[in-house]
């Protein structure tokens, strides 16, 4: 009973914020930048026709610093801008729980971030006429790709939640993204290396989105590196929940 | 009924609502009075469930907003204070945002939300951004999302806040056509709504409750209750009032006003109970004067507002 009413609160909180994307300018203007940088990333600076290797590593390889600046951009609308309005005492008063608002938002922005990925199909067809990649391994880089997403998000959602204002929100997320990807950076696992105890630089290392990525990247489908993900996005959606239960006012 | 046991609010050190109980049974409306920054607001966020209450509860229906929150909500039609609402949607798209969550069906949607449209005199607007509303067709918008389902309990905050007069009249009609079967509760800050649509006011200052009662008791408190206020053409002063003063029961008259030659005068009775107008009326007509104007003050609101929370 309480099951299907959730489901029905979500969908509608999810198309609510979806057709809010495609309504405004952002979402397309937001594709736009998505496809150019890429693009730019890839093919300048990549230097994919110089490598003369026809795959798609090094389309890949841009995505967490791509994801980095654009998913807190994404983001940062969810909450700030309801606390700025005051709709959040719209949202906060209908019959409905606070985890099913969040996740209505959730999955509207993730699916959103979807598209966009989707969006980026022409990479695939440029590099099945040049070559014969793996087309496996390319599925499974997309799929990566989409839960470092989720996993940018639950972050940006959560600044979102703390803060009416939206650059604030994206300030804070672009700072815990960031750290997130430099946490598997060896530059900075080599720092600690020197000094701090083993367990220290696994755990670190394995706090990085940027590992986990990888490892799927390469085609290898471990439930491990999903359960990361899946554990990090519970993890700050939760935090959302809680930052909004009790700051509901100011 | 809506009940409200003990509500308190503290923000920081700032204490909004100070424990605060009354309550809202079908088939009253009640108005909320106090001046900017009393509580209302507050008190009334609570008892939706937006804000979690320091201490105390409201219970709206058999069900506890806080233990009970969700089937609390559903009972309660709720227009918050500047009435806020989604920018990006249309009108129709939005109330039907709205009639999804409170889990009408697809095609009952439909029907529900025309009806609503129609009810709300929105039907101009309706496939129009919100952001390109003008003040009242939001406040029109957000009214409407909030009686859409039917709901038993309503809590409106300042409903006709940014309205047109005809618009005004129109949501106390409207408030008034519901209040026989629905427990209604409303903040405003106009007296006349307040006696127009309110069967009782309950007035707030600093967070507490100093009356509570029908507006008519209310404004048997005011000072200027059942004294009679009249115009004469004359301009006798002194002999004018002596003869007032004569008659039996007159406690005093005096002068609120004179305008060339025409007289305002209040005359105040010595016992409330015994009628005093049909004794003056033949007296000033015994002495020739000519009364313009004629009548007992039912006393005033803003007067009794001021006394209670000054
Ligand atoms: N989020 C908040 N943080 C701190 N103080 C608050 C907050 N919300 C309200 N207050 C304070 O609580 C008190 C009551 O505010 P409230 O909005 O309930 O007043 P009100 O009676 O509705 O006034 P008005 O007639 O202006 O609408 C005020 O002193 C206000 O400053
Ligand atoms: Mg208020």
């Amino acid at each position: 009973m309480r099951t299907a009413e959730s489901i029905t609160n979500i969908k509608a909180i999810f198309k609510r914020e979806l057709s809010g994307y495609f309504g405004s300018p952002i979402a397309y203007v937001f594709i736009i930048i998505f496809l150019l940088l890429l693009g730019f990333f890839t093919f300048n600076i990549g230097m994919f026709f110089e490598n003369n290797i026809a795959d798609l590593k090094g389309f890949f390889d841009w995505h967490p610093w791509v994801f980095m600046f654009l998913i807190p951009a994404v983001a940062m609308r969810l909450w700030s801008e309801d606390r700025r309005l005051g709709t959040i005492e719209l949202i906060l008063t209908l019959p409905m729980t606070v985890m099913e608002a969040i996740l209505g938002k959730f999955f509207a922005a993730w699916c959103f971030i979807g598209i966009c990925l989707l969006l980026t199909f022409p990479m695939i067809f440029t590099v099945l006429y040049l070559g014969d990649p793996d087309l496996g391994a390319s599925a499974c880089a997309y799929v990566g790709s989409f839960m470092l997403a989720g996993a940018f998000l639950s972050v940006g959602i959560m600044t979102s939640s703390m803060t009416r204002s939206q650059v604030i929100s994206f300030i804070l997320s672009v700072v815990i993204c960031l750290f997130f990807i430099l946490a598997g950076y060896p530059p900075v696992l080599d720092v600690l290396y020197g000094w701090a105890p083993i367990w220290l630089v696994n755990l670190v290392s394995e706090l990085s989105f940027l590992n986990h990525f990888y490892s799927i990247e390469r085609g290898v489908v471990d439930i491990r590196d999903f359960l990361y993900y899946f554990s990090v996005m519970i993890f700050f959606l939760f935090v959302t929940g809680v930052i909004i239960q009790n700051r509901r006012t100011s | 009924m809506i009940e409200v046991k003990n509500l308190a609010k503290n923000f920081g050190k700032i204490q909004a609502v100070d424990h605060v109980s009354f309550v809202v049974e079908k088939g009253e409306v009640l108005g909320f009075m106090g001046p900017n920054g009393a509580g209302k607001s507050t008190t009334m966020r609570m008892i939706t469930g937006f804000i979690p209450p320091t201490s105390g509860t409201a219970v709206i229906g058999g069900h506890d907003i806080i233990a009970d929150s969700i089937s609390a909500r559903k009972k309660i039609g709720y227009l918050p204070e500047n009435a806020p609402v989604f920018p990006d949607m249309t009108v129709f798209g939005y109330l039907n945002f709205c009639a999804e969550i409170r889990g009408f069906s697809k095609r009952a949607r439909k029907r529900k939300v025309e009806e609503t449209i129609e009810k709300c005199f929105l039907s101009k607007v309706r496939f129009q951004t919100v952001d390109t509303l003008s003040k009242g067709y939001k406040q029109r918008v957000c009214f409407a999302q909030s009686i859409l389902h039917d709901p038993e309990y309503l809590i409106f905050d300042e409903p006709t806040d940014g309205l047109d007069p005809n618009q005004k009249h129109e949501v106390r009609l409207m408030i008034g056509e519901m209040s026989s079967k629905k427990a209604i509760l409303l903040s405003t800050h106009i007296l006349d709504e307040l006696e127009a649509v309110c069967t009782r006011a309950i007035i707030i200052a600093n967070g507490c409750i100093v009356a509570d009662d029908t507006p008519e008791n209310l404004k048997a408190k005011s000072s200027v209750h059942g004294t009679v206020s009249l115009k004469v053409s004359g301009t006798d002063e002194q002999a004018l009032l002596s003869s007032l003063g004569q008659i039996e029961n007159v406690k005093s008259a005096d002068i609120v006003d004179r305008k060339e030659n025409r007289i305002e005068i209040r005359v105040c009775p010595r016992d409330f109970q015994t009628p005093i107008v049909d004794r003056i009326i033949n007296t000033l007509r015994e002495k020739r004067y000519e009364i313009e104007s004629l009548f007992v003050e039912q006393g005033r609101l803003d007067e009794v507002f001021r006394n209670f929370t000054t």
